[in-house]
């Protein structure tokens, strides 16, 4: 059923206020349990045996030696797992194809990157796997292989996929290649867009692979029982589809699948995929021990789903009073090693803040022999906005139009249609950029060198499949257990928060819990921004029902119509004077008499979320650069943006910050590198540089209210945009600093300094 | 099977014994052996700063710290913070500010927090930021965790 | 894999000598414990030298410092008079990893990793640090610029440790710094870092002065151009705009994961001048 709760403005309680978070004193004590803190009796420990080479074919392997060594219980190879047709799923915001899961977890024709796993060990400590996964023999035919998405479109590129033919060419093409997907969007008549313009700027931008950073490890621990069942204890944002994917990878049914999700050390997008888990169930059940499997950090980098590195040319014309006519953008986006980039959001998030008449955007998904992607943050919009907020600063300055004039000018508003369908609802783009041009930090003064950018995000946020279950226990104290992983936002207190709002009680009454997969049915993975949205309305659901449960009992109690009794601050009272003079009935009174008016009180929901509010934000961003070293210091950072409704407005910020310094460590540090041999150079958080506590100032945060009319509190997702604008507004900043402009991340300083070295040449 | 080597320590105040590998981190040991979680790691290679922990009251990595080294030492962890039920202030005030989301540098924080301030009761926060660098943190921005720990420092010194 | 602590020099040098080239010193273990995990070394004896008095102290005899090659980061930070007149040195512990790593690292394991961008090494190499060495032959010492010759080599002998670094006595007016060009502000490898260590007389002429190069050669450098470029100066601009071009002639880098070549000169010259601003504002104070 697809519910829509309307948003009611009413007086609140506790929603809007700070209270502390329900996971929190676990958090603070060590308590809390995280993939890797799961231990089982009688576990043995497993390790993965990954390639060297970038991309090679398996010729053989061999196992015979890891197997006879003392304390070696199960090994696995390819030859464990069943072929798997092309089948499509939504996993997070990325579809996978079963085809390709299964080849990610474990190499079959060929490994296509440096890490890719060939196999994998089971033993009774690690030391022994540690030894065992050396002792595994794998014979390689080494290949030519390929990581630039611009190379990998060469008619004579290292073919990663013999059988790939594009998909959405017309006419279809005749030979396979990397090209694994065109996406295209189209609005309007570009070409007469651009003979309108004054002015048309058009340029490219480069941007290379970055990794969510999440600081746990993957870490899975599975027990396979003689009846077939399985218990997977993961560190996932979806358990659910974790659950779906075993099952289908490992052909079992759903149900004998128990997916318990533990505490989860961030993830970003990045822990919506199945990597370690179904290696340790075929390894527990052929071991007949529970089986723990925890990657290492450079397994993490080398592995797991990084971002697309990527090229975008962008093309915009406007008028001379700052009007868009056209824009068009092409995006090549790696996939890593399988098909399935995020590239089709990104082409949808390209220009969609603007309200423009004439709009191309193509998008290339590209495989390349590396890590196959995971969505991080905001899947692609960081990387396709970067240009389009480059160069629209680019304009305002040949135009003389302040930057956030030029934005306000060409702004979404509600009814603007986007290029590739809906047309927007209520919408706070342009308060978050009015709120902009009223903002104190740009009151501050720069000094030499110094350089302030500004650049704006949108994110579409989701809703999808939810399920929630709230009990009223016998003392009238709440226990809700929800389907969405708290990712870490604050989501089971946002959660609580909005029960203890509808049911009228203290907000420490209630108690919110993950469930497993055997506790509620489907819950889509927590991602795209929809955990409070989408749970939000659940519980709303859930705790409306409840009342509901209590209002009749109450009207039991009392002996009336049902339609007498009304719910008020966490009472039923009777609807009127015409009801009769009753006293009203506490949650706490109706509880504890729940067994003798018709047993356990509870509400439920089992939904599919709708109309997921889109958000916008608006960046503003010091900087300054050190021209003789071209390092980038941030002086100043501001983040502005539209949240529908800040349920916990700390978790808010937090959401605002954590973003906000990530893209900041995307834009000026960040990067995987690589070897001649396509191996991964910088596997360590040593060398892959994420931002330091003492890399960053305070950022300071501006949250705009202007409510989703489709959540019964106004919430729109939030943690998305964050990320979205801080590469280009970093970029625009160092323009205004030293009059260079960058159009390749990372800004890192080797770059920026051949920059000034560039332009001085050039000048003199 | 290799000899193991037994090691006689101070865990948070508590005299503890064990046997570990000579090539066992302390980091393993609290985790693996003395069943202590709340030490996290994140890398192992001294990077990331989850495995935080005092030992003789020197902030180290316990991921960088073999288990016989600790032989006679005092070590302190996070399960270790708090007195009885009563949260140190720092844990409190991480808890008031919201600096923490995914919890999992948490614990590395608050180790590193607290001995920042039994050396300094009352950093800047450029002392602050500098003192934390050794512990990353994803989520938050470190904007949290920096006013968390200059006001349990407040609090601290009014006490 | 046997674990040792010796309480003693010669009972350290004796189970190195008995395992032969197959066992380690384990100081702070920030680099070894790193190399173990990822089975770059595989040693069958770790001898643990923190035990050792003479190698954990700060020793002043006569206004010379003998600082022990196994004394923390944090211990050198914290010890008042070494800072008051080794301020340099102090400035290469201080940048070396996190609180966390300067709880362990030590001088003498960042030297004998002999990684080219070892953050003590340039400091110590400008301040004309001797190593005290001891070894299956007894005591001998060496300059600190002739230990480390590749990375991951060094000079000493199957079995040698070194002791400890004696510094010279400090002149009047004389002042050292340090300086690292990392793209993070903590918790980075030096892109390039230099030390210099300079010495001036009562009208403010420059008399002595040593510079050193890390992470622009397969080892750190003793540059003995860029040196020459500030003495018999008052250190002004000129001085030090020879310094600069000095310093970034002197560098032989790669281009690796870190930094370009190119970056890696440019830089070289920048950090030399910055460095000697500030050599030469202690040594005024001093
Ligand atoms: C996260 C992190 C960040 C780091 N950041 C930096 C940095 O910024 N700058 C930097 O320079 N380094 C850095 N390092 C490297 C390391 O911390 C330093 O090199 C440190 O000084 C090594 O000292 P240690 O006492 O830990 O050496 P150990 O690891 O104990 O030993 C290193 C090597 O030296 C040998 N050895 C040790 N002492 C002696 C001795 N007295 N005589 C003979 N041989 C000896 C050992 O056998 C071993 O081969 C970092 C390391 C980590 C993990
Ligand atoms: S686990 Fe020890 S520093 Fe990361
Ligand atoms: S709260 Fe998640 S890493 Fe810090």
């Amino acid at each position: 059923m697809a519910t829509m709760l309307k948003y009611e403005d009413k007086d609140l309680k506790v929603v809007g206020t700070r209270p502390i978070r329900p996971d929190g004193v676990d958090k603070v004590t060590g308590r809390a349990r995280y993939g890797a803190d799961v231990n089982l009796p009688g576990q043995i420990y497993g390790r993965v045996v990954r390639s060297p080479h970038a991309h090679a074919r398996v010729l053989a392997i061999r196992t015979d030696k890891a197997e006879a060594l003392k304390g070696v219980k199960a090994v696995v190879t390819r030859d464990d797992f069943p072929e798997m047709p092309v089948e499509y799923a939504a996993a997070g915001e990325l579809i996978v194809n079963f085809r390709d899961v299964t080849r990610n977890m474990m190499a079959r024709e060929k490994v296509l990157y440096d890490g890719h796993p060939v196999a994998a060990v089971a033993a009774t400590s690690e030391a022994i796997a540690r030894r065992a996964a050396r002792l595994i023999e794998v014979d390689y035919e080494v290949l030519p292989h390929v990581i630039d998405p611009v190379e990998a479109m060469a008619d004579d590129a290292p073919l990663l996929h013999e059988e790939q033919m594009t998909e959405g060419l017309d006419p279809a093409p005749e030979k396979p290649s990397n090209l694994a997907k065109v996406v295209s969007f189209a609005k309007g008549d570009v070409e007469q867009g651009f003979a309108e313009a004054d002015l048309v700027i058009e340029r490219e931008f480069n941007t290379k692979p970055v990794h969510q950073g999440y600081i746990e490890p993957q870490a899975s621990i599975a027990s396979y029982t003689e009846d077939g069942q399985v218990e997977l204890y993961t560190a996932t944002q979806g358990h659910f589809v974790i659950r779906a994917q075993c099952a289908k990878l490992l052909q079992m049914d759903i149900s004998k699948i128990r997916v318990i999700p533990t505490e989860l050390g961030g993830g970003f997008g990045g822990k919506n995929n199945v990597y370690l888990e179904p290696l340790a169930i075929v390894m527990s059940k052929k071991s007949n021990r529970p089986v723990k499997m925890t990657m290492s950090r450079e397994d993490v980098f080398r592995s797991t789903g990084p971002t697309s590195g990527a090229h975008t040319r962008i093309k915009i014309g406007c008028r001379k009073d700052g009007r868009i006519t056209a824009a068009e953008a092409e995006l090549d986006f790696q996939a890593g090693a399988f098909a399935g980039s995020s590239v089709p959001m990104a082409a949808m998030c390209t220009f969609t803040r603007y309200d423009l008449d004439n709009v191309r955007v193509r998008g290339n998904d590209i495989t390349v022999n590396r890590p196959k992607v995971a969505a991080y943050r905001a899947p692609g919009a960081p990387i396709s906005i970067f240009g389009v907020e480059s160069i629209l600063d680019e304009m305002s300055r040949e135009l003389g139009i302040d930057p956030i004039e030029i934005r306000l000018k060409n702004a979404a508003r509600q009814g603007t249609q986007t290029y590739y369908g809906p047309t927007f609802g209520p919408i706070g783009y342009e308060e978050t950029l009015n709120r902009a041009r009223q903002h104190p930090h740009l009151q501050e003064k720069l000094g030499p060198d110094q350089g302030r950018g500004i650049a704006t995000g949108f994110w579409f946020n989701i809703g999808k499949e939810t399920t929630t279950t709230l009990n009223v226990n016998e003392d009238g104290s709440v226990t809700v257990i929800l389907g969405t992983i708290d990712v870490a936002g604050g989501s089971r207190a946002a959660m609580a928060m909005m029960v203890a709002e509808e049911l009228g009680i203290d907000v420490d009454k209630v108690r919110p819990q993950i469930g497993d997969t055997q506790t509620l049915g489907f819950n889509f993975v927590t991602a795209g921004s929809r955990g409070t949205f989408a749970s939000g309305i659940a519980v709303t659901v859930a705790a409306r029902k409840a009342i509901d449960v209590m209002r009749e009992r109450a009207a039991q109690m009392w002996d009336v119509p049902v339609d007498g009794v009304v719910w008020e601050d966490g009472h039923a009272r009777p609807a009127s004077s015409n009801v009769g003079e009753f006293e009203p009935l506490s949650i706490v009174e109706i509880a504890r008499k729940s067994g003798m008016t018709g047993g356990p009180i509870a509400g439920h929901a089992e939904i599919t979320a709708e109309g997921a509010g889109p958000g916008f934000g608006t960046h503003i961003v010091d900087v300054e650069v050190d021209r003789r070293t071209g390092l980038v210091k941030i002086l100043r950072y501001t983040v502005i943006q539209d949240t529908g409704k800040a349920i916990h407005p700390a978790y808010v910020e937090g959401q605002f910050q954590g973003g906000a310094v990530q893209g900041i460590g995307w834009a000026l540090n960040e990067e995987y590198i690589y070897d001649a041999d396509g191996r991964l150079q910088n596997p360590g958080f040593l060398d892959y540089r994420v931002p330091v506590a003492s890399d960053v100032p305070f950022i300071g945060t501006d949250i705009v209210e202007v409510p989703n009319p489709n959540h019964p509190y106004g919430v729109r997702g939030i943690g998305e945009v964050p990320i979205i604008p801080p590469i280009a507004a970093i970029s625009n900043a160092i323009h205004d600093a030293i009059g260079i402009r960058l159009r390749e991340q990372p800004m890192s300083p080797p770059k920026v300094l051949k920059a000034i070295r560039e332009a001085s040449n050039g000048a003199g | 099977m290799m000899a193991r080597y037994h090691v006689t320590t101070t865990v948070n105040g508590d005299e503890v014994d064990f046997l570990c590998e000579s090539d066992q981190t302390l980091l393993s040991v609290l985790r693996d052996e003395l069943v202590m979680t709340g030490t996290k790691e994140g890398c192992g290679t001294g990077d990331c700063g989850a495995c935080s922990v005092t030992v003789d009251g020197r902030l180290m990595c316990s991921c960088l710290v073999l288990g016989v080294e600790v032989d006679g030492k005092e070590v302190e962890t996070i399960e270790g913070m708090a007195d009885g039920e009563a949260l140190h202030p720092l844990q409190q005030k991480f808890l008031e500010h919201a600096a923490l989301q995914c919890g999992i540098c948490t614990p590395g924080l608050l180790v590193a927090s607290r001995a920042l301030l039994e050396r300094n009761p009352d950093p800047t926060e450029t002392e602050i930021r500098y003192w934390l660098a050794g512990n990353l943190c994803r989520c938050t921005g470190y904007h949290k965790i920096v006013e968390a720990v200059a006001d349990a420092a407040r609090e601290m010194r009014e006490v | 894999m046997r674990y040792e602590a010796p309480a003693s020099l010669d009972a350290a040098t004796r189970l190195l000598a008995d395992a032969g080239g197959a066992a380690r010193v384990l100081a702070g273990g920030t680099d070894l414990l790193i190399q173990m995990r990822a089975d770059l070394v595989e040693p069958t004896v770790l001898v643990d030298v923190k035990n050792i008095a003479e190698m954990r102290e700060i020793a002043e005899e006569g206004g010379r410092f003998r600082l022990g090659a196994a004394v923390t980061g944090m211990e050198i930070m914290e010890h008042e008079g070494f800072n008051a007149a080794w301020p340099g040195i102090v400035d290469g512990a201080k940048l070396i990893g996190s609180i966390q790593i300067r709880g362990g690292a030590t001088r003498g394991g960042n030297l004998c990793n002999a990684s080219p961008a070892a953050d003590s090494v340039p400091a110590l190499i400008a301040a004309d640090a001797i190593a005290r060495i001891i070894g299956p032959d007894g005591r001998r010492a060496a300059p600190v610029e002739d230990i480390a010759t590749a990375p991951g080599r060094t000079s000493l002998a199957a079995g040698e440790i070194v002791v400890s670094f004696d510094l010279p006595e400090r002149e009047p007016r004389s002042g050292d710094a340090y300086l690292r060009f990392t793209p993070r502000t903590e918790m980075d490898i030096a892109v390039v870092g230099v030390g210099v260590n300079l010495a001036l007389d009562e009208a403010g002429m420059c008399v002595a002065a040593r510079v050193a190069l890390g992470a622009v050669a397969e080892r750190a450098l003793l540059v003995d151009e860029a040196a020459a470029a500030l003495i018999g100066t008052r250190v002004d601009d000129a001085a030090l705009a020879a310094l600069s071009a000095a310093a970034s002639a002197a560098c032989r880098p790669i281009d690796d994961k870190r930094g370009t070549k190119e970056f890696r000169i440019e830089v070289a010259g920048v950090l030399a001048e910055r460095a000697a601003r500030i050599a030469l504002e202690r040594a005024e104070q001093g």
